[in-house]
Formats: C-alpha cells, sequence, structure tokens
C-alpha cells in the first residue's frame, strides 16, 4: 500500500529541537529568547507523538511557510492576517462539546483529550481549493476513536463541526466588512468522519498548534480541499441530516458539500487540474505547477467511500 | 483655468519622473521576489502586485479629467505616461502569467482563456490595450483626428474588464474589491454624467458674464 513508503526528508534535514533550542542560549539574555518566541505563537510549545505509517514520500513544506500563509478567515483574510493577528488568541482553556445522536454526550476539555488520546505524526498532502498546496507534519489522533467514546446512534448520518466565535480575540469575527458568517461550520458523512485518514489535529511540527493553524483543535482530511479542515472546534454534532457548511453556504455552486480534491471537476471559476506547491519556487522561478491528484493522492484509500456516486453532481 | 503647477520647461522631465516612479513598484516586488520577500507563494504575489499597479495607473488614468472638470487641477500632460505605466504593467502581469504562473503550457493556457470568464476579461483588458498604446504618439493623434478620440474611449471598457478580471478572481468579496469596484464605478460614472455637467457649468459661466 502507498501509505507504508518511508519518507523521502532525511530526519538530518529537520533541526533538531534541542539544538534549536540551544542555538537560542546562545544567545544568552532572557529578553532575546522571549522576543524570538514571540515572533511565533506565544502558545506552541512541544507535543510528543509517535511516528505513524501515514506519511508522503514528499518533501515537507517548511514550518515558516505553513505557519506564515494561512487562509484563516477569523483572524483576516490576509494571507498573512491569521499569523499577523492571532496573538491575543487564547487556546486555552479549552472544551469541545460533543454531542447530538450520541449515547454519551459530552464536554470534553484539551487536558483530557491529550491525555487520553494517543498522539500520532502523520505527514499529509494539503491542497487549498485555491490551487496551492503543502506536505504538513501534523499531530493529531483519528476522530473515530473520540466518536468510539461518545457512542453515535444508529440514526446519526453526519458530523457537524462549529469555529469557536471571540470576535475580541479574533479581529476577522468583527468590524463592519464581513465575508463569511460567524460561526464556520462544516460537516462530514459520519463514514468520512470515521475513515482512519480523519484526524483531529492538535499540533504541527512537533510543537502543539499555533493560533494561525487552528488551535488547540482542528480537523484535518487530506482527500478534501483544505476548507473542509475546520479550525479551532468548539462542537460536533452527530446529526441525521446533511449539516450546513459555510463555504457551501456562501456559494454553493462553486463549493460542494462533500468538496473532495478532484482535478477533472474545475472551480467554476478557476481550474483544480493543477496546483502550486509552496517552497517549491527559489525566489521566483522553479514554482510551475505540478498535476493535481484525484481525492489529492489519497484515492486509494478514500474512493470507496464515493463507490456509485458521481462526483461531478457531489462536488 | 488652473493648470498643475510644473514650470513648463520642467514638465518633460516631470513625466519621465513620472515613468520612473511608476514603474518602480514592479521592480521592487521583482526584486523582493527574487530574494524571497514575497512570502510562501511568491510567483501569485508578484503576479498580483503587478495586476494591482495596472489597474491602479488605468484608474489614475482615468481620473484626470474628471478631475479637470471638476477641480481644475490640469494633468492632461501626464495621461500618456499613466496609460502607458498600466500597459506596461499589464505586459508585465501577462508574462508572469504565462511564464511563471503556467510554465508556458499552451494547452493549460489555452483551456484557461476560453474556459475563464475572468481570464477571458483580463485578455480583452489587454487586446484592448494594445491599439491605445500603439497609437499614443504625437503622429497618430494628428493622422487620426477626432477619430483618435474614438478610439481611446476603449479605456472606459478596458477599466471595467480589469476591475472584474480582479473580482471575479477571488474567492469572496472583501473590502478591497469593493473599494475598487466603487472607485471605476465612479470613474466610468462620471463620463455618463459629465455632458451635462458640462452644459451646466458652461451655462454657469454665460451668465457671470
Amino acid at each position: 500500500m502507498p501509505l507504508y513508503r518511508p519518507p523521502r526528508i532525511a530526519a538530518s534535514e529537520i533541526t533538531p529541537k534541542d539544538l534549536y533550542l540551544s542555538r537560542r542560549h546562545l544567545l544568552g539574555g532572557a529578553a532575546a529568547a522571549i522576543a524570538l518566541t514571540a515572533t511565533e505563537s506565544a502558545w506552541a510549545s512541544p507535543l510528543s507523538a509517535k511516528p505513524s505509517a501515514y506519511r508522503v514520500d514528499e518533501k515537507v513544506t517548511s514550518k515558516q511557510d505553513a505557519t506564515t500563509y494561512n487562509n484563516f478567515y477569523e483572524f483576516g483574510t490576509g494571507k498573512a492576517d491569521p499569523a499577523q493577528n492571532s496573538a491575543a488568541f487564547k487556546p486555552l482553556p479549552w472544551t469541545i462539546t460533543v454531542g447530538g445522536l450520541v449515547n454519551k454526550p459530552q464536554t470534553i476539555d484539551m487536558e483530557t483529550i491529550l491525555k487520553d488520546f494517543p498522539m500520532e505524526e502523520r505527514i499529509y498532502r494539503m491542497r487549498c481549493v485555491e490551487a496551492w498546496s503543502m506536505v504538513i507534519p501534523w499531530i493529531g489522533f483519528p476522530l473515530s476513536a473520540l466518536l468510539d467514546r461518545v457512542e453515535p446512534l444508529g440514526s446519526a448520518k453526519y458530523v457537524a463541526f462549529e469555529t469557536v466565535v471571540r470576535p475580541k480575540e479574533m479581529p476577522g469575527q468583527s468590524g463592519f466588512f464581513q465575508p463569511l458568517d460567524w460561526p464556520y461550520v462544516e460537516g462530514l458523512r459520519l463514514d468520512e468522519a470515521r475513515h482512519p485518514l480523519t484526524l483531529l489535529a492538535t499540533g504541527l511540527y512537533g510543537e502543539t498548534l499555533p493560533n494561525q493553524n487552528g488551535a488547540p483543535i482542528r480537523l484535518v482530511t487530506p482527500w478534501k480541499y483544505g476548507f473542509k479542515g475546520i479550525k479551532s472546534i468548539v462542537k460536533i454534532t452527530l446529526t441525521e441530516k446533511e449539516p450546513p457548511s459555510t463555504w457551501n453556504r456562501l456559494a454553493p455552486q462553486e463549493y460542494g458539500f462533500y468538496a473532495n480534491v478532484n482535478p477533472a471537476v474545475d472551480h467554476p471559476r478557476w481550474s483544480q487540474a493543477t496546483e502550486r506547491r509552496i517552497g517549491e519556487a527559489s525566489g521566483l522561478f522553479g514554482g510551475a505547477r505540478m498535476n493535481t491528484l484525484p481525492f489529492n493522492g489519497y484515492a486509494d484509500q478514500v474512493a470507496g467511500l464515493y463507490a456509485g456516486m458521481d462526483l461531478r453532481k457531489f462536488y | 483655468m488652473a493648470t498643475f503647477a510644473v514650470p513648463p520647461r520642467y514638465r518633460a522631465a516631470s513625466v519621465w519622473a513620472l515613468y520612473a516612479l511608476g514603474l518602480l513598484p514592479g521592480f521592487y516586488a521583482f526584486y523582493l521576489g527574487i530574494y524571497g520577500g514575497l512570502g510562501a507563494d511568491p510567483v501569485r504575489e508578484f503576479e498580483h502586485r503587478l495586476g494591482f499597479w495596472a489597474l491602479r495607473f488605468l484608474c489614475l488614468g482615468l481620473a484626470v479629467t474628471p478631475l479637470r472638470d471638476l477641480f481644475g487641477t490640469n494633468l492632461i500632460a501626464y495621461r500618456r505616461a499613466l496609460g502607458l505605466i498600466a500597459f506596461y504593467y499589464v505586459l508585465a502581469h501577462f508574462a508572469v502569467y504565462l511564464t511563471l504562473d503556467r510554465g508556458l503550457i499552451l494547452s493549460s493556457i489555452l483551456g484557461d482563456i476560453l474556459k475563464r470568464p475572468y481570464i477571458m476579461l483580463g485578455m480583452a483588458g489587454l487586446l484592448m490595450l494594445i491599439p491605445l498604446a500603439l497609437t499614443s504618439n504625437r503622429w497618430s493623434i494628428r493622422k487620426l483626428g477626432s477619430r483618435w478620440n474614438t478610439l481611446h474611449k476603449l479605456a472606459y471598457p478596458i477599466l471595467l474588464a480589469a476591475v472584474l478580471h480582479y473580482v471575479l478572481s477571488i474567492k469572496s468579496i472583501t473590502l478591497e474589491p469593493v473599494i475598487y469596484l466603487a472607485i471605476v464605478t465612479a470613474l466610468v460614472g462620471y463620463r455618463v454624467v459629465r455632458p451635462r455637467i458640462m452644459d451646466w457649468k458652461r451655462g454657469r459661466r454665460l451668465l457671470a458674464r
């Protein structure tokens, strides 16, 4: 299975945590160290995870790019806005309320989540609907583990997700011109939610999630466009009917509920056949596009979920 | 009518200064791109910056007439430069799209042009700009006479195509495209009411005699 390929990125290419921490010590003065940490996220701290077999055989995007080039409209619509405008966001303490059609509805805090669910590192491709892509080393646990804990009822067919609303900490949620309705909502069919690839991520690059990447917990569905990966989740609800999803509600002819990566089904206004891998260009050159793969390269694992469905209709 | 406060002997120099100043943001973006200063997706950022500067200079070029009519500021001596700077940005924007962005893969480029309304609008804008750039010299003005004025009314559809090209290429409507749409609407809309404004002004001048 393509899943079990060894990573091409050599471990030696990744700066070990101790080493770059010791570089900071070399700088001496605590002030310098504080100044350095402040440019990253105030909340990112080391997060241990066991390696997993889920890793793509491609060069990992630099942490710098993955944490400064984000779509997270709650902090602004520019790609650099989330990193710049999220310093005031407090991802801890945090709780997620899991309810709806389940036997054991419950509210779980982040501490319990980090304690009860074994964290693993998974290197996934990430394909944005805007035709760019990254390769990201996530840390997290399968959503199915959380679903098992709340015991969905037989009538549950879908899982609905909701992002936090905090206009005081999320500048994109206030002001007179807002592109989206808050809270941001997303949904999956229950079998998609239970798929082993579906991850609830709590970290990346060996650390807890920075605010701009959806701290403290977010969804990752690597075969779908990035906007399905709802961030800063506070609520998960099992439902019988297909739940609304933010982009679908805004422009249903452009963004479907499924949003599976599909080079054959274009966005009405632009092509989805190719993508630009972030970080591939050196300066302005060598950043030509690469072909987008069906289901973002995860077809072997997930195509079965959609057997018999017309993917042009259910885009 | 007040003229812009540049003495005639410096006028030529000030036009050249405008070319230099106007093209500077493009060269600066190129410099940033080469040295990694355009963020995680430098090609897209460079392409977009060139497009924005084209749109801005198109707006500036079409602001000359209303500024003269309504505020008595005469910048007509700079209008050709504004238009040509816009044209150079459009050419650069298109060249980056063809090469750095699409890697000169003609099948994908042709598919784009034939299928995507926003690309078609951009292409239409570029094609309409070409005759204007080619006739932006004194000889053409003399040769074409009043037809020159008619031909250069293409500037209005060009500006509309440019702003729609931008608005249709983005994922959601934010404040920035709304501002550009408002500016373009004002500039093009002004041309609709202009005859009446000029009549009214002429009437007042006659009364004042």
